[in-house]
Parts: C-alpha cells; sequence; structure tokens
C-alpha cells in the first residue's frame, strides 16, 4: 500500500494546492511541500524497515503492489520498487521539494494551478519508476506529459506556446510507437501462451523470432531515445528546457530525461536481451556523437539556459553509453551519472533561474562580474560548474569515470572519443565561470545576494552532490542487485544459478 | 405480435408515444419546460424499459427488426446521448425566440430513428429507419430560420441526404434483384458477394452509409453542416446518428466477413486511411470550432473503421468502447460550445475561447478534459478507446493502418492543442460578465465529466458489458 500512497499523496496534494491557491498562493506552497516531505518520510519508512535496501538480494524486490485493474484486458496495477526504483525515487522527491522551493519567489501567477501541475508531473514520474505493468507504464509515461505541456505553455518564457508543442509532440509520437511495440508482445505473449497479460514479470522471458524482436524492441528503443534524448531526436530539448519555468527545467532535465534511461534499463535489456545486443553499436556510436555534439553546441550558446540545456545532451550521452557498454562497471557508473546530472543539472537551472530573476536577462553577453557583486551566487555556480565538468570529488566524476572505465575494454575507440567530451565539458564550465562571475561588472549591476531560502536549497544540493562524490559506493549497493538481474537478461523472480560477471 | 414481442419492443414503442404526447401537449399548451421535461422522462422511461425488454432476449420481432443486446447497448448510447442533447438545449433555446417546442418533437423522432437502425434486420426498417433520421435532421439543422449558416446547413444536409437516399434505394433494389431477400441475415449469409451487380448493389448502400458516418470521399457536408446547424444539433448528428449508422455497418459488415472480400477490404481500407488524414490534415487550417470538431469526427470515423477491418470479437468490443468514448467526449466538448453560446450566434471561433480558463474555470476543465479525450491523452475514456483500437489492429496485424492511425494521432494533437492554448493563454482584457451555468446543462456537463474520467481509470465494468452485449449479437 505504501506505494500507493506515494502516488496518491501528490495526486491529492495537488488537488488541494489547487483549490487552495486561489485564494492564498502562500497555502498552495506549502501544502505542495508537505505533501512531498510526506513522500519522502514514507521512502524513508520504506529505508529503515525490514528487508533493508541494502541487504536487498539480487533478484528481489523491496515492496510490491499487485492488485486487478482491468482484468478484462489483463491489466492490473502492478507496482514494485527494487534498488533501481528506490533510488531514482529518491532523486524524484528530492528535486521535486527543490523545485517547489525555488519557485517561491518565481512563480507568481496562478500559483494553484502551477503546484497542481507541477506535483501531478511528480506523481506521474513516481509512477513511470515504480510501475511493472506495461499499460500501467505507458499510462504514467503519457500522464506526466500533459501537466509539464502546461508548465511550459503558461508559465515559460517568450516563446513557450512553440517549445511545449514541440515537447509534447516528440515525445507523444515516441509514446505512440512504444504503445504498438507493447500491444505487439501482448499478442506475441498471448499466442504462446494462451493468457493474454500485460504483467512485466510474466511477459519476460517471451519467446519470438528475431525479426519480431528486434521491431518491437525498437519501439520502446525509439520513445526511450527520443526522451533521453539521444542526437539526432533531441531537436525538443533545447526548446523546452530553455522556455520551461526553473522548476520545469530541473524537473525535466533531473527527472524526465532519466525516464528514458530508465526505461532502457528496466524493459529493453531484460525484454529483449539479444535484439538490444544487435544495437548495442548503433548505439554507443550515437552514444559518442551525444556526447561531443552536445559539448559542442554548447559552447556556441549565448543564452546561458539554452547552453546548460545541451550539456544535458551531452551528459546523457555517457548514461546510454553505460547502459550499452555491457560492462557491469560501466552500467553501475550510468545509473549514478543519473543521480548525479539530475542533482548537477537541476541546480544549474537553479542557479540560472536566479540570475534570470535578478537581472531579466539569460543572455552570457549581458552578465559579468557577479561574484564581486553577490558572492554567494558565484561560490554556488563554481560548485556546481564544476561539479559539471567532472572534477573529482563530485558525484559527475565517479560517474562518467566508471562508465569510461567500464566501457574501454570491449570498445576502446569509441571510449576514447567520450573522453574528449570531458575536455569539452571542461571548456565551457570554465567559460561559464569566466564570462559570468568573473570579469568587469556591467555598470549599474545591481545583483542581490541569494536569500536564507535559496542559500539552504543550494547547499543541501552541494551536500547531495559531494556525498555522491566521496560515497558512491552508498547508491552502488543499493543498485547493484537490480542492475545485475537487468543485466544478465534475467527476472528479479526467477534467479538463474549463473551469476554474470562481476561488478 | 405476442407479449414478448411488446415487451422487447418496449423502449421503442414508449419514445414513439412520447412523440405523440409531446404533440399533443404542444397543441394545448405551449411551454418550453413543460416539453422539456416531457421529453426527458420519455427518454428516461424508454432507457428504464430496457431491463424488461432485456428479459426476452435476443428476439426477432418481425422479419424487420431483431432486438438483442447489440441493439439494447448502442439503443441505450443514443437514448443516453439523445437525453443530453435535449437537456443542453434547453439553456441554448431558452436564450432563442419563436416557437421552441417542436425542436423536442424533432429530436424525439430522430433518436427513434436511430434506435430503429441499431436493430434494424431488413432493408425495410433500414430505410425506415435512415428517412425519420434524415428528415427530421432536415429540420432540426434549419431549426434557427434567421441564421442564413443555419439555412444553408439544412439544405445541404436536404440535398446530399436525399442523394444518399437514393443510392441505398437503388443499391437495395440490385442486391434484391440478385439475391431475392431483404434480409440482412439472409443476403449476408449466403454464398458471398459474387457477380457484379450484386457487389455493385452492395457498393451504392455502402455509398449511402458513408455519407451518414462522413468518411472520406462522402465527408464534404460535414463541415459547413456543423457550423450551420445549432450547436446541440451538432452534437446529435456527430454522436446519435453515426453511431447509429455504424451500429448497423458493424453489424453486418463483419457478417459479411469483408477479409475475405479483398475488394471491399480494399475499400474500407483506402477510406479509413483517407478519413484519417483528410480530416486531421484539414482541421489544421481552420479557425472555427466546430469545423475542427467536424473534421476530427471525420478522422474518428476513420479510426473507427479501422475495427470493421479488424472484425473479430476484440474488434467488436473495441468499436463498442470507442463510440462510448466517442459519444461522451463529443458531447461534451458541443456540450460546452453549447452553453458558451449566445443569442446572436454560436461560440464557436477560437477567440470566444481564449482565456476561458480564467474566466469560466469549470467549463475550460471540461472542454480541456474532452479535447484530451478527442486526442487519446490517458485519464481519459478516449485514451482507453484508442487502445482497444489499436489493440484490435494490431491483433489482427493491420500494420499500414496502426502506423497511419499513430501519425495521425500525432498530426490530431496539434489542432487539438491549440484551443488547449487559447483555453489557456492570457484572457482578454475585458472580462466575461460572471455567467451562471444553466441548471441542465451544467449538470449534463458533470455527468458527461464524471463518465469520461470514470471510463479513463476504471474502465472494467463498460468492457464487461460491452462483452456480453457483443457475445449475445453473435450467437
Amino acid at each position: 500500500m505504501i506505494l500507493i500512497w506515494l502516488l496518491i499523496i501528490p495526486l491529492i496534494g495537488g488537488l488541494a494546492a489547487w483549490s487552495l491557491g486561489n485564494r492564498n498562493a502562500l497555502s498552495a506552497r506549502w501544502i505542495s511541500l508537505a505533501a512531498l516531505v510526506l513522500d519522502a518520510v514514507l521512502l524513508f519508512g520504506l529505508w529503515l524497515s525490514p528487508p533493508s535496501v541494502l541487504a536487498l538480494d539480487r533478484g528481489s524486490w523491496l515492496i510490491e503492489f499487485n492488485n486487478p485493474w482491468i482484468p478484462q484486458l489483463g491489466i492490473s496495477l502492478h507496482l514494485a520498487v527494487d534498488g533501481l526504483s528506490f533510488a531514482l525515487i529518491a532523486l524524484t522527491l528530492f528535486l521535486g521539494i527543490i523545485s517547489i522551493v525555488c519557485s517561491w519567489t518565481e512563480i507568481r501567477e496562478r500559483v494553484g494551478f502551477f503546484h497542481l501541475n507541477l506535483l501531478w508531473i511528480l506523481a506521474g514520474i513516481l509512477g513511470v519508476f515504480m510501475a511493472l505493468d506495461l499499460f500501467l507504464f505507458y499510462f504514467f509515461w503519457e500522464l506526466m506529459l500533459i501537466p509539464m505541456y502546461f508548465l511550459i505553455s503558461i508559465w515559460g518564457h517568450e516563446n513557450r506556446v512553440y517549445a511545449s508543442l514541440k515537447f509534447f509532440i516528440f515525445t507523444q509520437a515516441g509514446g505512440l510507437l512504444m504503445l504498438i511495440s507493447i500491444l505487439s508482445l501482448y499478442f506475441i505473449h498471448g499466442k504462446n501462451t494462451g493468457s493474454y497479460t500485460f504483467d512485466y514479470p510474466l511477459l519476460l522471458g517471451t519467446v519470438m523470432s528475431s525479426r519480431a524482436a528486434f521491431w518491437t524492441m525498437l519501439g520502446f528503443v525509439i520513445a526511450f531515445i527520443v526522451k533521453i534524448p539521444v542526437v539526432p531526436f533531441h531537436p525538443w530539448l533545447p526548446d523546452a528546457h530553455t522556455e520551461a519555468p526553473t522548476a520545469g527545467s530541473v524537473i525535466l532535465a533531473g527527472l524526465m530525461l532519466k525516464t528514458g534511461a530508465y526505461g532502457l534499463l528496466r524493459f529493453v535489456l531484460p525484454l529483449f536481451p539479444d535484439a538490444a545486443a544487435s544495437i548495442s553499436q548503433a548505439m554507443l556510436v550515437l552514444a559518442v556523437i551525444g556526447i561531443l555534439y552536445g559539448a559542442v553546441l554548447a559552447f556556441g550558446q549565448t543564452d546561458l539556459k539554452r547552453l546548460v540545456a545541451y550539456t544535458s545532451v551531452s551528459h546523457m550521452g555517457f548514461v546510454l553509453l553505460g547502459i550499452f557498454s555491457g560492462s557491469g562497471i560501466a552500467l553501475s557508473g550510468a545509473v549514478l551519472q543519473m543521480l548525479a546530472h539530475g542533482i548537477s543539472t537541476g541546480a544549474l537551472f537553479i542557479i540560472v533561474g536566479m540570475i534570470q530573476e535578478r537581472i531579466h536577462t539569460r543572455e552570457t553577453g549581458s552578465m559579468g562580474g557577479f561574484w564581486s557583486a553577490a558572492p554567494r551566487l558565484g561560490g554556488v555556480g563554481l560548485v556546481f560548474a564544476l561539479a559539471s565538468l567532472g572534477l573529482p570529488g563530485f558525484g559527475n566524476f565517479v560517474a562518467e569515470f566508471m562508465v569510461l572505465l567500464g566501457s574501454y575494454h570491449t570498445h576502446g575507440i569509441l571510449t576514447a572519443a567520450a573522453a574528449a567530451g570531458l575536455v569539452l565539458s571542461a571548456l565551457y564550465a570554465l567559460w561559464i565561470v569566466q564570462n559570468v562571475f568573473h570579469g568587469e561588472p556591467r555598470p549599474g549591476l545591481k545583483l542581490p545576494d541569494l536569500t536564507a531560502r535559496e542559500t539552504g536549497m543550494m547547499a543541501i544540493a552541494i551536500l547531495a552532490i559531494l556525498w555522491l562524490g566521496f560515497f558512491p559506493r552508498t547508491v552502488q549497493k543499493i543498485v547493484e542487485p537490480a542492475l545485475h538481474s537487468i543485466q544478465c537478461g534475467v527476472s528479479p523472480e526467477k534467479p538463474t544459478p549463473d551469476q554474470g560477471s562481476g561488478i | 405480435m405476442t407479449i414478448a414481442d411488446l415487451a422487447a419492443l418496449a423502449p421503442y414503442i414508449i419514445l414513439a408515444i412520447t412523440a405523440v404526447v409531446v404533440m399533443l401537449v404542444i397543441a394545448f399548451r405551449r411551454s418550453h419546460k413543460l416539453t422539456v421535461i416531457l421529453t426527458l422522462s420519455g427518454f428516461a422511461l424508454s432507457a428504464a424499459s430496457f431491463p424488461v425488454a432485456a428479459c426476452v432476449l435476443p428476439r426477432q420481432v418481425t422479419p424487420l427488426l431483431v432486438i438483442d443486446l447489440y441493439a439494447l447497448f448502442y439503443g441505450g448510447l443514443i437514448v443516453a446521448a439523445s437525453f443530453a442533447v435535449a437537456a443542453l438545449s434547453y439553456s441554448y433555446l431558452d436564450k432563442q425566440q419563436g416557437h421552441k417546442e417542436e425542436f423536442y418533437l424533432l429530436l424525439i423522432i430522430a433518436a427513434l430513428g436511430c434506435f430503429v437502425l441499431a436493430a434494424a434486420a431488413h432493408f425495410a426498417s433500414f430505410f425506415l429507419g435512415i428517412e425519420l433520421l434524415s428528415v427530421s435532421l432536415y429540420a432540426l439543422s434549419a431549426y434557427l430560420r434567421h441564421s442564413d449558416r443555419g439555412v444553408e446547413a439544412g439544405v445541404k444536409y436536404l440535398i446530399l441526404a436525399a442523394v444518399s437516399s437514393a443510392f441505398i434505394l437503388f443499391g437495395m433494389a440490385l442486391v434484391y434483384a440478385e439475391t431475392g431477400s431483404m434480409q440482412f441475415n439472409t443476403i449476408a449469409s449466403g454464398a458471398g458477394i459474387h457477380g457484379p451487380i450484386l457487389l455493385a448493389g452492395i457498393c451504392m448502400i455502402l455509398v449511402g452509409l458513408g455519407f451518414k458516418l462522413a468518411v472520406v470521399p462522402f465527408h464534404m457536408w460535414t463541415p459547413d453542416v456543423y457550423q450551420g446547424a445549432p450547436a446541440p444539433v451538432t452534437a446529435f448528428i456527430a454522436t446519435a446518428s453515426k453511431g447509429a449508422v455504424f451500429a448497423l455497418l458493424f453489424r453486418y459488415f463483419t457478417l459479411l466477413d469483408i477479409r475475405a472480400h479483398p475488394g471491399l477490404f480494399a475499400i474500407f481500407t483506402l477510406s479509413a486511411i483517407s478519413s484519417m488524414f483528410a480530416g486531421n490534415l484539414l482541421a489544421l487550417f481552420q479557425n472555427n470550432v466546430k469545423r475542427i470538431l467536424a473534421y476530427s469526427s471525420i478522422s474518428h470515423l476513420g479510426y473507427l473503421l479501422v475495427t470493421v477491418l479488424a472484425s473479430g470479437p476484440l474488434a467488436a468490443a473495441a468499436a463498442a468502447f470507442y463510440l462510448t468514448a466517442y459519444f461522451i467526449t463529443t458531447l461534451g466538448a458541443f456540450g460546452v460550445v453549447t452553453l458558451l453560446s449566445e443569442k446572436a450566434r454560436d461560440a464557436d471561433n477560437l477567440d470566444d475561447y481564449q482565456g476561458l480558463a480564467w474566466t469560466r474555470p469549470g467549463l475550460a476543465a471540461v472542454f480541456t478534459a474532452m479535447l484530451f479525450s478527442l486526442a487519446g491523452i490517458p485519464l481519459t475514456a478516449g485514451f482507453v478507446g484508442k487502445f482497444y483500437v489499436m489493440a484490435a489492429g494490431v491483433h489482427s496485424a493491420l500494420w499500414l493502418v496502426v502506423i497511419i492511425m499513430i501519425i495521425n494521432s500525432v498530426i490530431g494533437l496539434f489542432y487539438y492543442l491549440r484551443i488547449v492554448v487559447a483555453i489557456f493563454s492570457p484572457a482578454k482584457t475585458e472580462q466575461a460578465l460572471a455567467h451562471r451555468l444553466s441548471l441542465s446543462g451544467g449538470t449534463v456537463l458533470a455527468a458527461l465529466f464524471t463518465l469520461l474520467v470514470w471510463f479513463g481509470l476504471y474502465p472494467g465494468p463498460v468492457i464487461e458489458i460491452i462483452k456480453h452485449a457483443i457475445h449475445f449479437s453473435r450467437g
């Protein structure tokens, strides 16, 4: 039941915030915050209660909920959490809380409706990370799009209508292709066994011809790599990220991109192990192209938010590289990268948001000398720029290092090319620091420093990213049992004697 | 005629009696409110008599009608839709001048025509249903005589419906000449479609049905009639009229086993694909909400034709669910248009909806939900419906059609979201006066909204009912 509550609390909190927000904006903010904190408490309770997520056996769920939903079609409300889901749910709640705090003063219009959308997106994302029924997964997958569409198109910046439409259509098109694949998997399995079901554990190990497996997998893969996004499916990303309000960008970059990677891990690798192996080479090439292309384009941007958006393309390339490299270390690094990128990019978007709130522009040309005017802002900016370039000590470093280490074995040349991306990221990160925070302040620059709320929020983010950098082992312990079973292409329900390659 | 026959016909008889009662009451006492109450209770009574009829099912009543669960299911949809249309019309017509009472009389007769179509087993009852429906609709479309567009819509519908009736009659004659029977069942279970005359006859009947369903290439009248007719009448044309004709089409063309007839199969495939594309692409260029919804309904009928192509129990269930969702959604969407309309003109311009979310949040929420349902987005019945139809398509391995359906769903998003964007854009400076939603209209919309979310979240019970209904129609 805890899993259902995790979903219901934000849904109801959103409705409450909406109905109260019309009269009192502040109450909407507090209710939303309370809902997410309550969710976080529930999750923490899950952490404390046995079986501990740290001691989870390979191939078992920490907690599971299964109830029929539309039994006529073999659809059930099947939710479950293992280490991988647990880590991503924690990230979701963390960034959710941060994004409510960071819009405390930014959003002043239609506050209630804003928080309704925000909480419903988070509920959709939580659902994606928990769903073990393919229909339910698709349901949540689509559910998170609509409020995000509203978030961008109502509270976004200048070009918001265009950006939100583009976002919606790209992701919806990918999603529909996935729907065909889900359906064909459903019928193939039904024809084989006579039981028509969307249940993920039952669908694992469906026997099908390699041709059918390839096409079915392709629908999933396209939906997921549109979300990640992988070049050439990325054009929606810079627009959506740039035009969204700060909270929207944080959720887009920090969480929504991760749902794509999560989908690859949870569904594509276990359901279609052979077909996935057959496209891994192509995916690796796309990953490396993404890493380099994103970094180069980031360097060419004059809009600070767009710059950060393009760095996402680059960083998510490492995730894709890790997922398809076939090595356990790289896979673990990819998950770590998902978490670290979520925090660091989220923080960078918040920094851009804070700058924009103060000087009402995102053009780097009109920035400079912020450090002397607002030292706390400068310090925070430096920390996350360095985290983004992969300085040791931050989570991003460990993650990218592990991805490169793991994939170097098997794909030396591609890994070397990906490593060049690190150099490029140093280039744009230092360029941000140089141009925005150093240099001569513009005459008449009025830049109030961070308030207590902003300082506290950023301090927590810094602690989190440092924790990932210094104690990555905790996270690895949580996610590795889950990754093991994913990598062996075996259902968590039925572990096989084969232990796979050790990590 | 036995008691059992009368019991089976009870819903029909009640509707017919209601029509007579309403006519007589109008002659003695003109009261808008009284007429509406009579009409609504007539529909409600007819629906209440369904359990009576259900006791004696399935039953062939005279050679003309076959009353089975299938007929009752679609009949239920039609009666419920007519009920909603009548309730919505009350607040709409209340603002108008002139005689309003006859409107309901025509509505009841049109509903009766639809109901007959859903149970037709014979060419005679088929034609009777079509004509009852069409003749009432000519008058209903042009009911607001002061509006030029209304009269234009009426005349257009008159000419095209007359032509399509002629096609149907000629087709029937050809089929009869060849097979010697006017019973659908006998024709369908005959030795299949052989010979040019029989094929020509069936194709001519198809042309007539195509006009009624407004599928490409017989869709030209739709946007003009939708735009010109009063909004509640448009809602009726889009739902009850199309639903009844589709019920008939589905019943007999799946009996014919169209997958065994490559020619017919090709015709349906072409029509489905071109309806999807034409509807969605043309809707992109419209600024009139009623026209957008008209083109959208063309594409939705295209999606529905996929179930005819897929043919099988799964497809039958998919069609029934999709139509249910489509009824709810379309009634809801036109319901909002109806309630926003003013005396002088219908609220059909995109500008009328600008900032609706901030001036009239309730209506805006309903309309947005309906648009999302049309676009097939989760939490709504439209999502489950589209999912169901796609499942039927994938099951029958209609890959081309399913892929085209997906492309079209994406195209459709553009214009549905255009309306949503307008609804949520900042309101125009001059704030609309505080409107009060009429009780009848508000209740109908609230009910439709509830059903939309209910069927979207928990469709199990409905699917169960549908499975029963289609099971009996084949037995």
